[in-house]
C-alpha cells in the first residue's frame, strides 16, 4: 500500500464502488423507499422515548428538553454520517469467514476503501435526516447565548463526531480480522456509544463518564464541546475549558489509532489467512 | 525462456489454535506449503492439482499477494506479490470459481464498466478486449441481463471476461469448470486455449477436473502435503505413478490364467482374462505371444485412468 497517493486512490475506489451499490439498491425502488421510510419511523420513535420522559419530568440530569435534544441531535447526526460513510466495514467478519475478502485483495485499490464502500447503504440517510431534524429543533428552542465561535462549533462538532465514530467503525472492523464473529462487540461500541451520548453526562456514573472521556473518547463527539456551547460545567474534574475545542485533535488521534489497528489487522489476515 | 513466475523454497506456516476445553487452547503449527520451488515461463499453461488441503490455494494466494509467505522467495513478473499487491493487481487476472466478482443485481455490462475504471484501462483497449471476450465467450445477449439471472455457466464465462479486460499477463483460474455442463465446459476450455495461443497469456489452473488439464495443459504440477510430488508433462504422470495398462483378452474357452512375459493376470472371468503391464511398455510383444500360444478370439487395451494414477500418488505420499 506504499503506492502513490493512497488517500486519493482510496477515495476514488470508494466513490466508484459506492455508486455501484447505490445503483444496485435502486433496482428495487419500492423496497428502498420503504426501508428509508421505515428507518425514519424507527429512529423517530427513538426520540419519542425522550419526549415521553419529559412529559413526566422537566429536567433530565439538570438538562432541559432542548438541551437534551441538542445532545441527541449531535450524536445521532454524526453517528449517521459515520454509519453511512463507513458502517459497512462492520460486515468485514462475514467477508473474512466466507473468503470473499480475497476477491477484494486482488483488485488494484486500497482494501479499506473497498470494505468501507461494500454494500454502501443509502437508506442510512434516514438517521442523518432524523438527527438533523432534532438538532434543528434544539437550535431553535434552546436559549443558547450564541457567539460566532459557538455558531462555528456546531458544524465542527458534527464533522468531528462523524470522524470519531468512523474511527471506531474502522477499529471495530480491524478487530474482526482476528475475531470474525465480533460484530456484536463492535455494535456495543458504535450503537452503544451513540445511545449513551444521547443523554446528558450527568445521568451516568462518574466512572463511565471518565471512561468515555479519557479511554474511549467518544465524549468529544458532543458531551465535552456541548457543555461549553450550553454554558454548563463538565461533570468531571480535570477537564479544562479548552477541552471543548479539542474534538479535531481527538478525531485525528482516533484516526491514527484506527489506521494502525487496521494495518495490524490486515497484516495478521495476510499472514494467517483467516 | 524467461521465468515469469518464480517460486523458490517458499514456505507457509499457519498457527492453528484449537479450543480443547472451555478456556484451554492448543496451538499447533501447520505447514501448508513446505519448501516449494518451481518456475513457470511466459506463455505456459500449467495445471496445478492436488487433494483438498494440499496447499494449492495457499500457493495461489501467495502468488496473487493475498498471503505473505513465511519464508522463501516469490516473484511474479519481477514483482514481489505480498509487498506490491496493488501494482501486481494490474498485471494479473484471477477467477475464483466459486466466488463471483460480478455485481449480483446489476446487468453484466456494469461489472465490466467498473473494471474499466478501477483498473484504469485505456478506452480503446477496453473496447477491444470487451468485444473480443463478448465474441469468443458468447456474451452478446447477456450483457444487459442482471447477473443474478445468469446460469452458472454463463456467470463463469462472465467472470472470466471480467478478469481479462485489463490485459493481464497471467491468469489464475481456480476450478473454472466446476459445476458446468458439458457444453459450457467446452466453451470455457476453447476460449482459454485461444487466449493462450493468441495473447501468450500465462495460465495457472487449479482444478479437480482432469479433463481440463488433459485438454489445456502441457505441463502439470501435483502438490500434496505442501510439497511438489510431480512436475512434468501429463503423460509422464503414468510412469511417475507406476501405473499399468490393461489388456483384456477373450479366449475361445475357459482356461487357467495365461502365462506371458512382462504381464500378469489380475482377473479371470470365464473365458475373459485381464492382464496388467507397465504403462511405459508397448502392448505388441504381449499380444504377439498371446496370439501364438493361446486360442485368442478378441482383445482390447485399456489406458490407465489418470485419476486412479493420481489417487495412488496421493495415497503413497500419505503413507510415507
Amino acid at each position: 500500500m506504499a503506492g502513490s497517493r493512497p488517500l486519493a486512490e482510496g477515495w476514488r475506489a470508494y466513490r466508484l464502488i459506492a455508486a455501484m451499490w447505490i445503483r444496485s439498491t435502486l433496482t428495487y425502488r419500492v423496497s428502498f423507499a420503504l426501508t428509508v421510510l421505515g428507518g425514519l419511523l424507527v429512529t423517530g420513535l427513538d426520540f419519542v422515548a425522550i419526549l415521553l420522559m419529559f412529559s413526566r419530568v422537566d429536567v433530565l440530569g439538570g438538562y432541559s428538553l432542548p438541551e437534551v435534544a441538542f445532545l441527541y441531535g449531535l450524536s445521532a447526526t454524526s453517528f449517521g454520517l459515520a454509519d453511512l460513510a463507513i458502517g459497512s466495514a462492520g460486515r468485514l467478519g462475514t467477508r473474512v469467514r466466507d473468503g470473499t475478502l480475497d476477491t477484494l485483495l486482488v483488485r488494484p485499490a486500497p482494501v479499506l476503501a473497498q470494505v468501507a464502500a461494500d454494500r454502501f447503504a443509502l437508506r442510512r440517510i434516514s438517521r442523518i435526516m432524523q438527527g438533523s431534524l432534532v438538532l434543528g429543533y434544539a437550535l431553535v428552542a434552546s436559549d443558547i447565548g450564541w457567539t460566532p465561535v459557538k455558531v462555528l462549533m456546531v458544524p465542527g462538532m458534527v464533522l468531528c463526531g462523524g470522524v470519531i465514530f468512523s474511527a471506531v467503525f474502522v477499529a471495530g472492523a480491524a478487530f474482526q480480522f482476528v475475531a470474525q464473529d465480533a460484530s456484536e462487540v463492535q455494535n456495543a461500541f458504535t450503537y452503544g456509544g451513540q445511545t449513551l451520548l444521547q443523554y446528558p453526562p450527568t445521568v451516568f456514573g462518574r466512572e463511565l463518564v471518565r471512561g468515555v472521556t479519557f479511554i474511549f473518547p467518544v465524549a468529544f463527539v458532543n458531551w465535552v464541546p456541548a457543555a461549553y456551547v450550553l454554558g454548563r460545567p463538565y461533570p468531571l474534574d480535570g477537564v479544562p475549558r479548552w477541552a471543548a475545542f479539542a474534538p479535531p485533535v481527538v478525531a485525528a488521534v482516533c484516526c491514527l489509532a484506527a489506521g494502525l489497528a487496521w494495518r495490524a489487522g490486515l497484516r495478521s489476515y495476510r499472514s494467517t489467512g483467516s | 525462456m524467461d521465468a515469469f513466475i518464480e517460486v523458490d523454497r517458499v514456505e507457509k506456516v499457519f498457527d492453528v489454535r484449537r479450543r480443547t476445553g472451555f478456556m484451554k487452547r492448543e496451538r499447533r503449527q501447520v505447514r501448508a506449503v513446505d519448501s516449494l520451488s518451481f518456475t513457470v515461463a511466459r506463455g505456459e499453461m500449467v495445471g496445478y492439482i492436488g487433494p483438498n488441503g494440499a496447499g494449492k490455494s495457499t500457493t495461489v494466494k501467495m502468488l496473487t499477494g493475498i498471503l505473505m509467505p513465511s519464508a522463501g522467495r516469490l516473484r511474479v513478473a519481477g514483482i514481489d506479490p505480498s509487498r506490491e499487491r496493488t501494482r501486481l493487481a494490474h498485471r494479473i487476472g484471477v477467477v475464483f470459481g466459486q466466488r463471483t466478482t460480478l455485481w449480483w443485481d446489476l446487468p453484466l455490462i456494469d461489472s465490466y464498466r467498473l473494471a474499466h475504471r478501477i483498473y484504469r484501462i485505456p478506452d480503446a483497449r477496453y473496447r477491444e478486449n470487451l468485444d473480443r471476450c463478448v465474441e469468443l465467450l458468447q456474451l452478446e445477449s447477456l450483457l444487459d441481463v442482471p447477473v443474478r439471472q445468469l446460469s452458472l455457466g454463463q456467470r463463469m464465462r462472465g467472470d472470466i471476461a471480467a478478469a481479462l479486460l485489463h490485459d493481464p499477463e497471467v491468469l489464475y483460474l481456480d476450478e473454472p469448470t466446476i459445476g458446468l455442463d458439458v457444453v459450457s465446459k467446452a466453451k470455457v476450455r476453447g476460449f482459454l486455449r485461444e487466449l493462450n495461443a493468441e495473447r501468450g497469456t500465462t495460465v495457472l489452473l487449479t482444478t479437480h477436473d482432469l479433463q481440463d488439464i488433459e485438454q489445456l495443459c502441457s505441463r502439470v504440477m501435483v502438490i500434496d502435503h505442501g510439497r511438489l510430488v510431480y512436475d512434468g508433462p501429463l503423460a509422464g504422470l503414468h510412469e511417475a505413478g507406476e501405473s499399468e495398462r490393461m489388456l483384456v483378452v477373450d479366449l475361445e474357452r475357459e482356461l487357467p490364467p495365461v502365462r506371458v512375459a512382462s504381464a500378469r493376470v489380475v482377473r479371470v472371468e470365464g473365458p475373459r482374462q485381464w492382464l496388467a503391464f507397465p504403462a511405459g511398455q508397448s502392448a505388441a510383444p504381449v499380444v504377439a505371444q498371446l496370439a501364438a500360444e493361446y486360442p485368442l478370439v478378441d482383445l482390447s487395451v485399456r489406458e490407465p485412468d489418470i485419476e486412479a494414477v493420481i489417487a495412488k500418488m496421493y495415497a503413497e505420499k500419505a503413507v510415507s
